[in-house]
């Protein structure tokens, strides 16, 4: 097989593909409106084509122009965000993001959401999510490493949610441990408002060297597109408009068919497969089939080139026949890649598919002109610019209006004029599924793979080793729906400065930020608030950081009947340990007769939206307080100097649930007490940012504990040892009581 | 003699296995199931994973690969032959190791660190361990759960708890002549202490001088 004239004979005369069946006009409106397209999305491709279009195109279009695939709502907000920096490869818009690591080594990194799937059918919604975040990530060369995700419900007393939370940690487990990539870490957490809207999000890191590079472009004319992986069927026929680009209701359960299925022993065929024929220099241009498939790789690929494509949907390998052109254009069939491919290379690409039982299918050739063309059973079954499909959909200019009810909930505030039991308090946060020990999830998970885990998942954040470079990677994903419900700006800058901390306690320094951003429907006003809102803080914590955001997702839509979820925006941060530490701070390294050191600004007021609240007081209101540029540069400085240079056994963000339930979680993870002198019970539970604990040897002390530059207070909070955790006059908790209430908070609840 | 690590579309502790051994100065590569000449090596491992997606029964196609012909040669040959985790499955649905494997008691992948103790240092993989020695090494399993057919000559147990509900708390066992091992956590996982434990190693170091015997 070789040159395209024998794959690929003349096309017949390009004549305009059959027009719809006549019918009147309210049945044509149906047709749109049942694929979820508006009335004038439907005339800009009328407009766009100069006719009606027929069923697949049509098919196409619905699916390339929805909110999932377009950024319609969000694209003219996200311009806001940096990202641009020294060490960026590749920036949004590509499979993944890429930046440089030194050394010719380059990290390829991306998160996606698979939120309503994996609400209408948690193990495979999940298992699903896992699959494309991995092509996503593979499709630019890079080998996947690691995998976080971040899991949210609702409240574990019910039992609808219980089942939500154990099908999507299944799936995640079944689909990440069979293919092979390890699962490092991430964030569970619990909110009323994800009981009809779990939020599934799930990041991947890979790497590669630098001239291992692959973009999803077309090449030249005559190359020819072939279809790598599994068959196409009928499955996941319009996930994207359907499932993803609105609201849920009552009867969601009938959009299972809409569900993709998952096959993880294909995808680990496919990524050996990929990686083989990067190696050898045998793909021009590689794209993964996500949403809308075919329409929209072939589409984008054929786009991003500045070229056409002619594409035989006949040669497209089936798991079924009798499929419609509009069919097999969407289906959104898993475990499939379409490569670029110079027609000298193809009978090697075909046989490096054939050594790894990947079904290989030539199906199409570059043109010039910019048409996409598709043919069925010989005829033209659809004739659209490329352009108009990837890169066209008409943008939504929403109207933003901010919530009646925030001033009122700013004017209100925790009440903490009485002191709880500090003891009982402490016993209660920790048995709290959002605080409580996360093990029950990650040890479903495969951590340990690729002997790359140098702190391991239940920490702050990972730290991955990048086999013999000396490099380490951090990973941290961080979302907090609560504040950024009372202050999305606020809120969302906080996280970028607590992924940056979390990172940086592993000893690395922040290099890159992906974000996903979840939101209800967009079409409210207040919904857009939150949104622009929530861009604004990332934009602007990420500029002082001087991090860049080189990619994300966004999810909107996610309601179900009028219930819409708090604002979740997630922040996904990579950082670079180069070296990495020798003996980097773990939290299970605090040893009798250490010292616990409080680093940062102190804090006794911050509970607006802190666990403390949430728990004990059942409240929601306040406003939280802001981010602080300076201690937040001097918290990042000095916890990744600290770790760096090894003089902290342990390091630990203060985070949810404040330091009283840091502390715990040290004492808990290293099997002994710890002594700790606060004046006002408030600073054991108040959650102001940028504070972090730090476990050292007593003759640490001599050391210089902050930077030059980048002054920080640190106090001397009390040592480490004993069998209590002890908080003097505010009282005492058995270590034993508080390890059970952690242990337990997640598996007594999902017996 | 050198080290054949096999591998099965679906396998994904090949690697880490060949990193492992060339840690503790072996001479190990990696072998594709096809092969049905493993170039001269004198032993196999049959690493972690999931052959060929393990869709039915754990193993029970990857039995049928051409590769297994020659393990089965070297098995009868009494040269060291090692299944870990997958691998102890396959071998188990091969007939080179008695019983079979089951899902977990909690029906949950377990991925923890677990402490086994040397019952029989006798065999390819414990001769230069001690009988009760306690090792820390990685679980990572869905089917960990060791049914025994018969008498069986049981090479490592959990000790204290037992994390899948494996019968005797049987965590390896070995065929009569001790040549044939499976064990089910991952010693390639303890190679190194940064990375949480080196127990591992006095296994791949014995199994490593039973290779090159």
């Amino acid at each position: 097989m070789n040159g395209d004239a024998h794959l690929f004979p003349p096309p017949p005369a390009a004549e305009p593909p059959a027009p719809p069946p006549a019918s009147g006009g309210s049945e044509e409106d149906a047709r749109h409106r049942a694929l979820g397209m508006t009335d004038d999305e439907y005339d800009a491709v009328v407009a766009t084509l100069g006719r009606e279009p027929n069923d697949a195109e049509l098919a196409a279009y619905s699916v390339m122009w929805s909110e999932h695939c377009s950024y319609k709502s969000s694209r003219a907000h996200l311009g806001q965000l940096p990202s641009e920096g020294a060490r960026v490869v590749v920036g949004p818009g590509e499979g993944a993001g890429v930046v440089d690591i030194g050394d010719g080594w380059l990290v390829a990194l991306r998160i996606e959401s698979h939120n309503h799937p994996s609400f209408v059918e948690p193990y495979q919604g999940a298992a699903t999510g896992v699959g494309g975040i991995l092509r996503d990530v593979f499709s630019v060369g890079a080998r996947p490493i690691g995998l976080w995700n971040q899991i949210r419900f609702g409240d574990l007393d019910d039992p609808a949610n219980r089942y939500l939370f154990g099908g999507v940690v299944a799936g995640i487990a079944g689909y990440g441990n069979a293919v092979g990539v390890p699962t490092l870490g991430g964030e569970v957490g619990f909110d009323d408002s994800y009981a009809s809207n779990p939020l599934v999000n799930v990041l991947c890191v890979g790497v590669l060297r630098a001239d291992e590079l692959v973009l999803a472009k077309a090449g030249r004319e005559g190359d020819v597109a072939v279809l790598l992986g599994a068959a196409t069927g009928r499955d996941g026929i319009g996930g994207a408009s359907i499932l993803a680009s609105a609201a849920l209701d009552e009867d969601s359960g009938a959009k299972r068919p809409s569900v993709q299925i998952g096959d993880p022993f294909e995808e680990k065929k496919l990524i050996e497969a990929c990686l083989e024929l990067y190696r050898g220099g045998l793909v021009a241009g590689i794209q993964d089939l996500g949403a809308a498939g075919i329409a929209c790789a072939t589409s984008e690929i054929a786009a991003k080139g500045a070229m056409g494509m002619d594409v035989i949907l006949d040669r497209v390998h089936l798991r079924e026949p009798g499929m419609s052109a509009a069919e097999i254009l969407t289906s959104e069939s898993q475990e499939r890649m379409l490569a670029i491919v110079d027609p000298e290379h193809l009978d090697a690409v075909l046989a490096v598919a054939d050594r790894w039982d990947v079904e290989a299918s030539p199906i199409g050739v570059v043109r010039p002109g910019g048409r996409l063309r598709a043919y069925h059973g010989g005829e033209l079954a659809a004739d659209v610019p490329a352009m108009s499909l990837a890169d066209a959909a008409p943008r939504c200019d929403r109207p933003v209006a901010r919530p009646d009810w925030l001033e009122p909930a700013w004017a209100g505030s925790p009440d903490t004029t009485d002191a709880p039991s500090v003891p009982e308090a402490l016993l209660s946060l920790l048995d709290s599924p959002a605080l409580g020990d996360k093990s029950w999830v990650y040890e479903q998970y495969d951590h340990m793979l690729f002997l790359g885990s140098v702190v391991p998942p239940g920490h702050d954040g990972a730290l991955l080793r990048v086999g013999d470079t000396g490099k380490g990677l951090a990973v941290s994903t961080d979302g907090h729906g609560r504040r950024c419900l009372l202050d999305p700006r606020r809120g969302a800058a906080r996280l970028v400065f607590e992924a940056a901390l979390n990172v940086a306690v592993t000893g690395a320094a922040p290099i890159a930020v992906v974000d996903n951003l979840n939101f209800g429907n967009p079409e409210r006003p207040e919904v857009m608030w939150q949104f622009t809102e929530t861009v604004a803080g990332l934009a602007a914590a990420c500029r002082i950081l001087q991090v860049p955001v080189v990619g994300g997702n966004v999810s909107f839509y996610n309601e179900t009947g009028d219930a819409g979820i708090v604002p979740t925006p997630v922040v996904g941060m990579l950082g670079l340990a180069d070296p990495m530490p020798e003996r980097p701070p773990r939290l299970d390294q605090a040893q009798e007769g250490m010292e616990l050191w409080l680093f940062g600004p102190q804090d006794t007021e911050d509970f607006a939206a802190s666990d403390y609240a949430a728990v004990l007081l059942d409240d929601l209101s306040g406003r939280p307080a802001p981010p602080d540029p300076a201690a937040g540069l001097a918290a990042v400085a000095a916890a990744r100097t600290l770790a760096a240079n090894g003089t902290a056994a342990v390091l630990h963000d203060v985070g949810d649930g404040g330091l009283a339930v840091a502390v715990a979680e040290i004492c808990i993870r290293s099997g002994v007490g710890a002594g700790v002198e606060v004046e006002d019970w408030r600073e054991l539970f108040a959650e102001g940012p940028h504070r972090f604990l730090a476990v050292l040897e007593p003759e640490r002390r001599g050391t210089p504990l902050t930077v030059p530059g980048r002054p920080i207070p640190a106090r001397l909070l009390g040592r480490i040892g004993g069998d209590t955790i002890d908080f003097g006059r505010l009282g005492s908790v058995p270590l034993v009581e508080a390890a059970a209430a952690w242990r337990q908070a997640i598996p007594r609840r999902m017996k | 003699m050198s080290i054949a690590v096999a591998t099965f579309p679906g396998t994904n502790c090949e690697r880490d296995v060949v990193r492992a051994l060339r840690r503790v100065g072996a001479d190990a590569d990696l072998a594709w199931h096809k092969d049905d000449d493993l170039g001269g090596a004198g032993a196999v491992v049959l690493p972690g994973g999931f052959a060929h997606g393990d869709y039915l029964r754990t193993g029970a196609i990857a039995r049928f690969s051409p590769i297994m012909s020659e393990v089965e040669r070297l098995a009868a040959a009494g040269r060291p032959v090692l299944g870990i985790c997958n691998g102890f499955q396959i071998l188990c649905e091969a007939g080179l190791l008695p019983g079979a494997l089951i899902a977990n008691r909690d029906l949950r992948f377990v991925c923890r660190w677990v402490a086994v103790r040397v019952e029989d240092a006798g065999t390819i993989l414990t001769r230069a361990a001690s009988e009760g020695d306690v090792l820390r090494i990685p679980l990572n399993s869905y089917e960990g759960n060791y049914q025994p057919a018969g008498d069986v000559r049981t090479v490592l147990r959990y000790d204290g708890d037992n994390p899948n509900g494996s019968t005797d708390a049987v965590a390896a066992v070995a065929n009569e002549a001790g040549n044939v091992v499976g064990v089910m956590p991952h010693p390639e996982r303890a190679v190194e202490e940064v990375l949480g434990s080196a127990d591992g190693r006095v296994l791949l170091e014995g199994f490593a001088a039973a290779a090159a015997g």
